[in-house]
């Protein structure tokens, strides 16, 4: 069972996070190129909501429970927030536009990190494996789109660094690729129930 | 039955995503800066700031005293190596094109700078000198103060960004502003063709 105060701390640890990643210095770092922006700003803000996941109470998540069965909402709302953010026409105005700004650090972490950190432990191990797949597809598509594209997608970044980015998307994708692979090869198929089944189990 | 309480909810996620998606990317058609704007402007003229500039021979001239013609604008600096050669040809080539509309003062070309610290009268007169000039219909203008090169590129909707040789990249293009001074059209670089045409329809209208 877990302790309200301990609910409360690490709420308050979510939200320094957050302020954190918004100070002007941390932000600027952040969106110095394309690069930054996509590959650590994003799951940075992502990695807040998934933080502020385990100060939910027991009651929240139960309430929830029957309308995210398997994670799959969580999952979809997830995808969603990540993929508006993603756009392109997003990563420029997130930058110059201060109100745009505002609502992508509250919506990363509400709307995508927290319901995925909530539906993880919920997907069985074909929900798991259909989100990985396309995540590592989406990677591929991407880096690719970026490494190839002559025109700059982002009028705020130079093409070599979209081009750069294509080239960390391909290399994430294929490390990804790797590991799902030797899951596959040499994991233990039953571990990944298990492994849900034990994360229900402790909340 | 929490399995279809779990479809409604997604169900309802889905399409409140795909409202914002669709509304964010202006129905689907412009997942880019540059697309948007584009069509942004062609639904919504733009009206230009009265900005003063300096011309090439060093006189200055309001914004708003150019109306009356066709105006095709693209956004300069001088110094710009290579990639810039070819913007200054593509204008050479449209001066060309519409010497008619041009003789009868109906057209007018302009190149802004987007360096007006450094682009004095002189380097704006050499570039047009080196982009082949025709003398006739086509000034090279620096906007007069800080302000006034924010203000065209906030109407414009110019981002420029220092690139990794000290100079600059930003989204080019050419800017059909209307005898009225308002941005109603914006043209890929690299294809006049489309350019002419669309400033001869809009005459004959």
């Amino acid at each position: 069972m877990r302790g309200t105060r301990l609910s409360a701390r690490i709420a308050l640890l979510a939200l320094l996070a957050l302020l954190a990643l918004a100070t002007p210095l941390v932000k600027h770092a952040l969106e110095t190129s394309m690069a930054a922006q996509m590959l650590l700003q994003l799951p940075l803000l992502i990695g807040v909501g998934v933080l502020l996941s385990r100060a939910l109470p027991h009651g929240v998540l139960a309430r929830i429970a029957p309308w995210n069965q398997l994670g799959i909402t969580g999952l979809v709302m997830a995808s969603v927030a990540i993929a508006f953010w993603m756009l392109p026409r997003m990563l420029d105005a997130s930058v110059a536009e201060p109100l745009v700004c505002v609502a992508k650090y509250l919506s990363l972490p509400l709307l995508a990190g927290l319901p995925f950190a909530i539906s993880w432990p919920r997907m069985g191990f074909i929900v798991r494996g259909v989100f990985l797949l396309e995540l590592i597809a989406t990677f591929f598509r991407l880096g690719r789109l970026y490494l190839i594209s002559p025109q700059r997608l982002c009028n705020l970044y130079l093409l070599d660094d979209q081009q750069r980015l294509g080239q960390y998307m391909l290399a994430i994708g294929a490390v990804m690729l790797l590991g799902v692979a030797g899951k596959l090869l040499w994991g233990r198929f039953d571990t990944l129930a298990q492994c849900g089944a034990a994360a229900n189990g402790a909340r | 039955m929490a399995i279809l309480r779990t479809l409604l909810a997604s169900l309802a996620v889905l399409l409140a995503g795909c409202g914002a998606l669709g509304a964010a990317s202006r129905g689907f058609q412009a997942f880019t800066t540059e697309t948007a704007r584009r069509i942004a402007v062609y639904r919504h003229p733009v009206d230009v700031p009265p900005v003063v500039l300096q011309t090439q021979s060093g006189a200055s001239i309001d914004f708003s005293s150019l109306r009356g013609k066709w105006l095709l604008v693209d956004f300069i600096y001088t110094r710009c190596p290579s990639y810039c050669r070819a913007v200054g040809s593509e204008f050479a080539q449209l001066q060309d094109r519409l010497a008619g509309p041009i003789a009868q003062h109906k057209v007018e070309l302009l190149s802004i700078s987007i360096d007006p610290d450094r682009d004095t009268p002189s380097q704006l007169a050499a570039y047009l000198q080196r982009s082949r000039d025709r003398g006739r219909g086509w000034l090279a203008a620096r906007p007069l103060g800080r302000d006034g090169l924010r203000e065209l590129q906030r109407a414009f909707g110019i981002t420029v960004i220092a690139d990794a040789f000290g100079g600059y990249t930003h989204n080019a293009a050419v800017h059909l502003v209307d005898p009225r001074g308002r941005l109603v059209e914006i043209f890929d670089l690299g294809n006049p063709e489309p350019v002419w045409q669309a400033v001869e329809q809009r005459m004959l209208q």
